[in-house]
């Protein structure tokens, strides 16, 4: 195919698909406006299952099936990752040297991590309560941990981050989302019906029925998938060295 | 009112993001990177998705950026340790 024929096809593609986006934002409701018929009804069905947090609600009852979509696809990415960051045949692990570190840098360091850690840990355990869920604090809690590799070094950061434990974690997160997925088809609803616990009072730590355990899931896997997918990228940007003459 | 300023944080995440585009090395591109996703998280918290906001701030600002350091260390290091074999 020519280089003219190409940028041809390619232009009627775009044209295509430009016209098409058009079409489909004319019939647009306008911009901010009263009527949302999807949030309403989101709201009261959340309301009737006393879970505070709507869209925790949404994530983990009324399409709780796209999260466990979501989650295969962080797992099988991660598991991607560590495959392709092995080290390979022809590499050795060099021992990082330590480096000092810029005094205000390891106070502020040491001063944030324990912050950022229970942030992380608190937007996790009130995912169904207020804004954040298992996804957003599991980050946070994971990225604070590598705080530690600002503030000492690379080797104080392997001692508190064994990475076995952390890849059995990860896996047993999507086994335990799994589990309670199954849990109602055993009990007789169906797969990932939240129609197993009692829904309790509304606003607290345990309402919500399945809600805040799903919520727990995703916030163990997603905590150790960043964990071990940070810890697979260090290994090769400070540990790894390929063969020289190789 | 709030329109006014939905409309600013729009014109800032315009002014990032064509920043990130314009900037040539990429460890300066991941601290831009970072920047325009905390301008991200700010318009989802103006248009009331803090949930979403929580998610960009934590992937967007912090996990993306440290990944694209940690990437073009390890292709820097890689460079360097050519040369020197090469060298030697």
């Amino acid at each position: 195919m020519s280089r003219r024929l190409r940028l041809a096809v390619l232009a009627v593609g775009g044209t295509g698909l430009a016209a098409l986006l058009v079409l489909a934002c004319l019939d647009l409701p306008s911009f901010g406006g009263r009527w949302h018929p999807y949030g309403e009804a989101a709201v009261r069905a959340s309301l009737d299952r006393h879970t505070a947090n709507t869209v925790a609600f949404v994530n983990f009852d009324l399409r709780a099936h796209d999260t466990l979509g979501e989650m295969s696809i962080l797992f099988a990415a991660v598991v991607g990752c560590v495959v392709l960051l092995r080290q390979a045949r022809d590499e050795h692990r060099e021992p990082p040297q330590p480096s000092d570190v810029a005094p205000p840098v390891r106070r502020y360091a040491l001063l944030v991590l324990p912050v950022a850690l229970v942030v992380g840990l608190y937007v996790v355990a009130h995912g169904q309560l207020s804004p954040g869920g298992g996804f957003q604090g599991g980050v946070v809690a994971a990225t604070a941990l590598h705080l530690l590799y600002l503030g000492a070094d690379y080797r104080a950061l392997e001692r508190v981050r064994p990475i076995g434990t952390y890849e059995v974690t990860d896996a047993l997160g999507t086994c335990a989302y799994l589990v309670v997925g199954l849990a109602g088809v055993l009990a007789g609803t169906a797969f990932l019906a939240n129609t197993l616990l009692p829904y309790g009072t509304f606003n607290t730590l345990s309402s919500g029925g399945t809600v805040p355990l799903l919520n727990a899931a995703i916030g163990m896997e997603v905590t150790s998938a960043v964990v071990v997918l940070l810890a697979r990228f260090l290994d090769q940007a400070v540990e790894i060295e390929e063969e020289q003459g190789s | 009112m709030a329109d006014a300023v939905i409309v600013v944080v729009l014109l800032l995440v315009a002014a990032t993001a064509t920043a990130a585009v314009a900037t040539r090395d990429p460890s300066r591109q991941a601290l831009v990177l970072s920047l325009q996703g905390v301008v991200l998280a700010v318009l989802f918290t103006v248009l009331q998705a803090p949930d979403v906001a929580l998610s960009q701030l934590a992937v967007g600002s912090a996990l993306t950026p440290l990944l694209i350091m940690l990437s073009v260390r390890k292709v820097r290091r890689r460079a360097r340790t050519t040369d020197e074999g090469g060298d030697g």
